[in-house]
């Protein structure tokens, strides 16, 4: 439980993710997934801030671990390919995968030809 | 399973069994993510409330050249965005060259303005950016109400400035509220109001800092008002931002959306027109004064190694609320209402859900609270009476209100 929790995403304010729209369960792993080109990373001591400048949200990567893979999402042909650049071992992947889930639903990270 | 949240409101209560994120806040950011800055201590109005005793330009403000060097520093800190406010910050005749500086260099704006400049070429630009966010200031959701407090013609101004971001299409742009006795039954009013214009709905709390220590005991609502401010939000707080401002009332049981906890210094300060780092814009004075951007190290310096903020990211005393029960969920209240009623800080909150506050301010007896370390309040220019009554007939009254002038009825005389 606390390894999962240490990789979870946490989207804040101004406002969340806008009610009703929850993280798609079935994150396509084997999709090409970019940083959205609005959005502003900021590594910190716990992970990171991402900043929408677009949607004007803020979320948090709960672990260095999930910053490593965000930042390689635009050289890596998918998020499975980015996930193991990264030495996530397969059975975190389920766990990584939601939390690329609730960053597709804030619009931080877009599928691959869909900016 | 993972921490994952969907909105504002899960997430503080995902917030209260893992505490992960909070705790490491409170050890403090690279960057804040909450900066506030206020450009000029010049202001049209004199808002009885006013928290940074605004009034009259300091003739010390920062310069064009310092301002933009300030913003530099602020991109290379990965600061999101900033906060800007006043005084009116619009009153800045170089205050569009700074907004359009900082969005080319990566630091997106949200100003607050009582809506001075807002005519509709200023709208029409305004709505255009994706790196700008607008706050409108109103206290009142009628005239009477709002100029009692912010004075007279204000209300008019404020809405007119909506009207305007309306007709642009400015989608979402924020109508900030501070809470007050006289309009906390107007919480359904504010909100339809927002809604009339496609606006959001943002409202605080009302501090006892600058001119507010002046007027706090009238204006501050009631215990049971804050049942009320507190029930209301609970109902509507997913689509009302708060700017994390009534953590105090997570005491009442379950938490509000947002941190709730104390930002200042740690993910929160405020940047003053002269270039001052305090560690929240509701703490203007010395024992909160962190350092200056005019400083060899600039901000980042006073940011990460002054001394004051590396005291405020240890741990902190509960001091007389340790044997509390809601002392986990409120966390002793706001540091900067504490100080300027007089309380010391490792105690109950003024405003305390558990009465502990009013106790505390009784037993005190005559107070002898801290004033704050500057005033620029109009000399001579008496703060608006808070009482509700008829509007003032000293002095000339504009036939069409702010038609002609935004300074219409505006005495410069009387300012001197």
């Amino acid at each position: 439980m606390s390894t999962n929790a240490a990789i979870g995403v946490s989207a804040a304010g101004p406002g969340g993710l806008p009610a009703g729209v929850a993280p798609d369960e079935s994150f396509d792993l084997d999709a090409p997934w970019r940083l959205h080109p609005q959005v502003s990373v900021r590594p910190e001591r716990f992970g990171a801030l991402l900043y929408h400048f677009g949607t004007r949200r803020l979320s948090f990567l709960k672990s260095p671990a999930l910053l490593t893979v965000v930042q390689s999402l635009d050289s890596q042909p998918s998020a499975r390919a980015a996930c193991a650049a990264a030495g996530v071992v397969a059975s975190d992947l389920p766990a990584y995968a939601r939390a690329l889930a609730t960053l597709a639903a804030g619009s931080m990270i877009t599928s691959g030809g869909q900016p | 399973m993972t921490a994952v949240i969907t909105s504002e409101s899960r997430r503080a209560r995902a917030n209260t069994t893992t505490g992960s994120l909070v705790e490491q806040f409170r050890y403090g950011l690279a960057a804040p993510i909450c900066l506030t800055w206020e450009l000029t201590y010049a202001c049209n109005l004199a808002c009885a409330h006013c928290l940074s005793s605004s009034g009259r330009r300091d003739p010390a403000e920062l310069s064009t050249a310092e301002c933009k060097r300030v913003i530099d520093e602020l991109e290379r800190m990965q600061v999101f965005y900033v906060n800007i406010g006043g005084g009116e910050p619009t009153v800045r005749p170089d205050f569009w060259d700074l907004v359009d500086y900082a969005t080319a260099h990566h630091v997106g704006v949200k100003f607050s303005t009582n809506g001075l400049r807002i005519i509709p070429e200023v709208a029409r630009r305004l709505a255009g950016s994706d790196y700008i966010d607008v706050q409108i200031s109103l206290d009142g959701a009628t005239a009477e109400v709002n100029d009692a407090v912010r004075g007279h013609g204000s209300y008019a101004l404020a809405r007119r400035a909506m009207q305007h971001l309306a007709d642009a299409g400015f989608e979402g742009f924020k109508i900030s509220v501070v809470m007050t006795r006289h309009n906390v039954s107007q919480l359904d009013a504010f909100k339809a109001i927002a809604d009339s214009f496609g606006a959001q709905l943002r409202i605080t709390r009302l501090r006892p800092s600058g001119r507010g220590a002046d007027v706090w005991d009238e204006l501050h609502p009631t215990l049971g008002q804050q049942r009320e401010l507190y029930d209301w939000l609970l109902a509507h707080g997913d689509n009302v931002l708060t700017g994390d401002s009534f953590f105090h009332l997570a005491g009442y049981g379950q938490g509000l959306p947002g941190l709730n906890m104390c930002g200042a210094g740690r993910v929160v300060c405020l940047i003053d027109p002269v270039g001052d780092v305090y560690a929240c814009p509701f703490a203007i004075h010395d024992a909160f004064l962190a350092g200056n951007v005019r400083g060899p190290g600039g901000f980042a310096e006073v940011w990460r190694s002054s001394e004051l903020f590396t005291e405020l990211r240890r741990p902190q005393a509960a001091g007389a609320c340790t044997s509390c029960a809601a002392y986990d969920a409120c966390q002793g209240g706001c540091m900067a209402a504490k100080f300027f009623t007089g309380l010391p800080l490792d105690g109950p909150d003024p405003e305390c859900v558990r009465g502990f506050g009013e106790a505390a301010l009784a037993s005190a007896g005559v107070r002898a609270a801290p004033r704050p370390s500057a005033d620029h309040s109009h000399r001579g220019r008496r703060p608006v009476p808070v009482s509700i009554g008829p509007r003032p007939v000293d002095g000339p009254v504009p036939d069409r209100a702010c038609e002609q002038s935004p300074l219409a009825g505006f005495a410069p005389s009387a300012a001197r």
